[in-house]
């Protein structure tokens, strides 16, 4: 693990005093996903992962926007604010700006964040906020029952695109990774263990973390990520990314490309030495920005992990530095001082 | 040589060049002058929305026209009756409101063939008699200027852009005005340019000494002291009053205040001038876009602070659909709208009262907001004070309906004292409200204000969501019950038409006027002085000015029904009008002039008169 679990991200939130469990964490309304939908398996893996942070339950405060992801506030047992479609960003910025005691997570999709909402979340990731973005991911409008998404490939088949999709989708790990994101990761809905690993980095590190998580939407673009899932697959196309290990799988191995940027090309055809060594906390964002394009065609070689975690301070730090250093220069503001300043003059 | 001073009870003066010209920082050192001497005062910035236009030209223009007086005065004032014009363009554009008889100060080294080409004049108006019903004095304002600055180690340029405080001394002299403040804020805005404050100093001076000196200037002006009550005054415009009123509004409800806003005229000074008092814990997020800054003061509202934002025009409009949620999470939230001149980009330096069904009505479903409107610029201060009261108290947006013309426009102020302020907090929710005592239901209402509890993250045994989905009443779970939804759009309703707000009050000195001229807003000082006007002349009318556009004053259907006729002056075409009417079937005779500016009095005096006379 590269980040200590309880890392910067978490410094300012008050601890919990006894165990928690993923009991505490379930609220009592029933979830209402469609049977088989990859927000069941998210869901439960965050659930059961909230206790590990050991943070106050009250201090958790979950913001989502619109979409059959965003729902999901409604089942945790913690604070919770279900928006509007896309602005989850503005508002958790408001609130973790304002509250640097809070764990923020915002919940949201590929509709919500890169059609609607494409603009809160770029600014969301270079203001670098306090603030842990779930991107769920299926390629697909759910909840407005299957029009293409943002991230559907293109000549994609659906209601609103019999003919098939005409434009180009988002990668949202090259999207975070250009909109100056100092924490960018993916994972996938039915890897527990590893969104586990994810989210524990993610909620460590201080400043906006994006996670983005392949999600199954069984009912309007079902097996969008089965090549990832298949046993026989997996292990060929997936490429783990692991601080200082080398970027390789059983069959594949990534390099330096001569053009400079990367290439994956057969392990055995390389010397070890040869294979690049992951390096998250490199400042440089080129190598996790050619690590996103290696996916492109989609599913030959799909990383998976942490593409980037950068240091920096984060925008709310900032903030109250600012108004502390204000304090600090000339007090607390007086009422009366303010109103009588300026240009006064008395009348007998 | 002893020059005759002249008594006046009132002057209005109007600066006007080029938008480099330095005519707005002109006048607002001659309002600080006048301010420090006593008079009452009134002021109307007029600027264009290019920041600047190509130098010379009519669009170019940039004027300040200031009204003071020995006696309270309501309003900038309809017609100057001294024009300051450092160019053609700026005597071209403005000639028009120059009544016969006025003074006209104009830079004569600006009137050259080519300026004058710029405009279309054909012969230059300082010469060639055009202007013989005016007062001409015809003053070489630049090279005058600078001459006096020739031994300065200044460049040409900078020399010749003192003029404005070779202006402005001139004008400081020919009325009398004190200048030492002046001379010190030179020095202070230059500080680091001691040969550049040196120069505008001299400047300043000399054009003092020029109008002592000069034969071109006979006569100065004596304007006595306004007799104004006892106590701390400062001259504030609306948008300094409106930030100070915010903060004001957080010190007294003990709440963090967290704006978000994205710049946008004429509102983005109240953004400034937050952005100063961090010393008060303001937080201040200057947003991606409109809809950010509304929704990260909706967010940081959730947590407990006092939300707000500001904007204008357009700006409001992207915010709807967060307003909307505000309205049906019940979480306290000020949306500060100065309004301007639309639809669309509109106008933007150039005001109106057009936003009015907007602010009531311009969101989907039922989504009633309190809405309130400042009379005055220094009464933006109170109106900021009562919206964040109303929005604490009801767990509600409030709108705050400003305008570019009090937003702008300033006038002396009595400092209140934190003291005479009121205590607007309200304590958070920390205790479960449920029958069985563990219970939260985040939407169980107070018996009398019906608002519900403001339980903020960090609370234990509080925790709960709420959302834009309608919720069950008490628990505020996702709903879809028919009758559930009818229940909380009545009590969302309920809460708003609950507000209390003070009634309105009638000022009808005699008690027998029948006629009554009802304002909101800005057009607080056109009608009065209006009114002052008509019942110099004997007329009799009754006037009221409603503060609290939603809920109305419980009393506002009472007082229409007292009168035969009801006079409504608005900058739109009769928004305010359309709601009573609907709601009072009274029969309002509406005056509507949609020009970017505000009413003259005399021409509502004139109005006025006609719907007496037709009686």
């Amino acid at each position: 693990m590269s980040e200590s679990l309880n890392g910067k991200g978490l410094a300012l939130v008050p601890k919990a005093e006894g165990k928690q469990t993923l009991k505490d964490f379930k609220s009592d309304q029933e979830v209402r996903w469609c049977p088989g939908c990859g927000d069941y398996a998210i869901l439960a893996a965050v659930q059961s992962f909230m206790p590990e942070l050991g943070i106050k339950r009250e201090n958790t405060v979950f913001v989502s926007g619109i979409g059959c992801s965003s729902r999901f506030p409604y089942y945790m047992n913690t604070y919770g604010f279900h928006s509007i479609h896309g602005r989850a960003p503005a508002i958790a910025t408001g609130l973790a700006a304002s509250r640097p005691d809070l764990s923020v997570w915002v919940i949201t999709g590929d509709g919500d964040a890169l059609s609607i909402g494409g603009n809160h979340l770029i600014h969301a990731l270079r203001r670098n906020v306090n603030l842990n973005i779930l991107l769920f991911n299926n390629r697909i409008y759910g909840l407005t029952k299957g029009q293409y998404s943002p991230t559907s490939e293109i000549g994609k088949v659906t209601k609103s695109t019999p003919m098939g999709s005409l434009d180009k989708p988002f990668n949202p790990i090259s999207l975070a990774v250009g909109a100056e994101a100092g924490f960018v990761a993916r994972t996938i809905d039915s890897d527990r263990k590893h969104l586990h690993s994810v989210l524990r980095e993610a909620a460590a590190h201080q400043g906006t973390s994006l996670v983005e998580i392949y999600q199954n939407c069984n009912i309007f673009n079902d097996n969008a990520f089965e090549d990832l899932k298949d046993p026989e697959k997996r292990d060929v196309i997936t490429l783990r990314l692991e601080h200082g290990q080398p970027i390789a799988n059983a069959t594949q191995a990534v390099k330096l490309a001569p053009t400079g940027g990367l290439e994956v090309v057969a392990r055995d055809s390389i010397a070890e030495s040869e294979i690049l060594v992951h390096d998250v906390h490199n400042p440089d964002p080129s190598l996790a920005f050619a690590l996103s394009r290696l996916d492109e065609p989609a599913f030959q070689h799909v990383p998976i992990g942490v593409f980037r975690s950068v240091d920096r301070p984060s925008y709310d730090s900032l903030m109250s530095e600012q108004l502390d250093l204000a304090v600090a220069q000339r007090g607390h503001g007086d009422l009366d001082e303010l109103l009588q300043g300026g240009d006064t003059w008395k009348i007998n | 040589m002893t020059k005759q001073v002249q008594q006046l009870d009132r002057v209005i003066i109007r600066f006007a060049g080029d938008s480099g010209d330095g005519m707005q920082l002109t006048g607002d050192r001659f309002t600080a002058e006048t301010a420090s001497f006593g008079n009452d005062l009134s002021t109307l910035p007029n600027f264009p929305a290019e920041i600047r236009a190509p130098a010379g030209t009519l669009p170019g223009v940039s004027s300040f026209q200031l009204h003071f007086a020995d006696h309270d005065i309501l309003t900038p004032g309809d017609a100057p009756n001294v024009l300051v014009a450092m160019n053609p363009a700026a005597l071209k554009a403005n000639l028009s409101d120059l009544p016969r008889g006025a003074d006209i100060i104009a830079n004569a080294d600006e009137f050259t063939k080519r300026n004058l080409q710029k405009v279309g004049y054909d012969t230059n108006p300082l010469e060639d008699e055009s202007l013989a019903e005016w007062r001409l004095h015809s003053v070489p304002l630049t090279s005058l200027t600078v001459k006096a600055l020739e031994e300065f180690d200044i460049s040409k340029k900078d020399a010749e852009r003192a003029k404005n405080m070779f202006a402005l001394g001139l004008l400081s002299w020919l009325y009398g005005r004190p200048v030492e403040a002046t001379i010190k804020f030179i020095e202070t805005k230059f500080a680091k340019k001691p040969e550049i404050a040196k120069s505008n100093v001299t400047a300043f001076n000399a054009g003092y000494n020029y109008g002592e000196t000069t034969e071109a200037f006979s006569v100065s002006y004596e304007i006595k002291p306004a007799p104004l009550s006892a106590g701390v005054y400062r001259n504030i415009s609306g948008n300094q009053a409106l930030a100070l009123g915010l903060v004001a509004a957080s010190v007294q409800s003990k709440l963090p205040l967290f704006l978000g806003s994205y710049p946008i005229t004429p509102a983005s000074d109240i953004l400034h001038e937050l952005s100063k008092h961090k010393r008060f814990g303001i937080r201040t997020f200057q947003a991606e876009d409109e809809i950010a800054g509304v929704g990260a003061a909706l967010g940081a509202a959730f947590g407990g602070a006092l939300g707000v934002t500001t904007t204008s025009g357009p700006g409001v409009a992207l915010k709807a659909e967060t307003v909307g949620l505000a309205v049906t999470t019940e979480l306290p939230l000020i949306v500060v709208d100065v309004q301007r001149a639309g639809p669309s980009t509109g106008m933007p330096t150039k005001t109106e009262q057009t936003d009015l069904l907007m602010a009531l009505f311009g969101r989907n479903g039922e989504s009633p907001v309190p809405v309130i409107a400042p009379a005055t610029p220094s009464d933006c201060f109170d109106a900021a004070v009562e919206a964040a009261r109303i929005a604490i108290k009801y767990r509600t947006p409030v709108m705050l309906l400003s305008d570019g013309y009090l937003a702008n426009g300033s006038e002396p102020w009595k400092v209140p004292s934190q003291a005479e302020l009121p205590d607007i907090s309200v304590p958070y929710t920390t205790e479960p409200n449920g029958d069985d005592g563990e219970t939260f239901l985040p939407f169980k209402r107070d018996a009398e204000t019906l608002a519900r509890p403001w339980a903020i993250p960090g609370t234990p045994g509080l925790e709960h969501r709420i959302g834009g989905i309608e919720k069950a009443d008490g628990t505020g779970n996702i709903s879809y019950d028919p009758n559930n939804h009818d229940l909380m759009v009545r009590l969302r309703q309920a809460k708003i038409d609950g507000i209390d707000v003070p009634d309105v009050e009638v000022d009808d000195p005699d008690g027998d006027a029948r006629v009554l001229v009802l304002g909101w807003g800005s057009t607080y000082g056109p009608i009065a002085a209006a009114i002052r006007r008509v019942r110099r002349g004997g007329g009799k009318v009754a006037q009221a000015h409603i503060r609290h556009l939603n809920p109305f004053p419980k009393n506002i259907g009472e007082v229409l029904k007292s009168y035969d006729k009801v006079l409504l002056p608005e900058i739109n075409l009769g928004q305010l009008a359309l709601l009573l009417r609907a709601k009072f079937l009274v029969d309002i005779i509406s005056y509507n002039r949609v020009r970017g500016l505000p009413f003259k009095a005399e021409e509502l005096a004139g109005v006025i008169q006609e719907v007496i006379d037709s009686e």
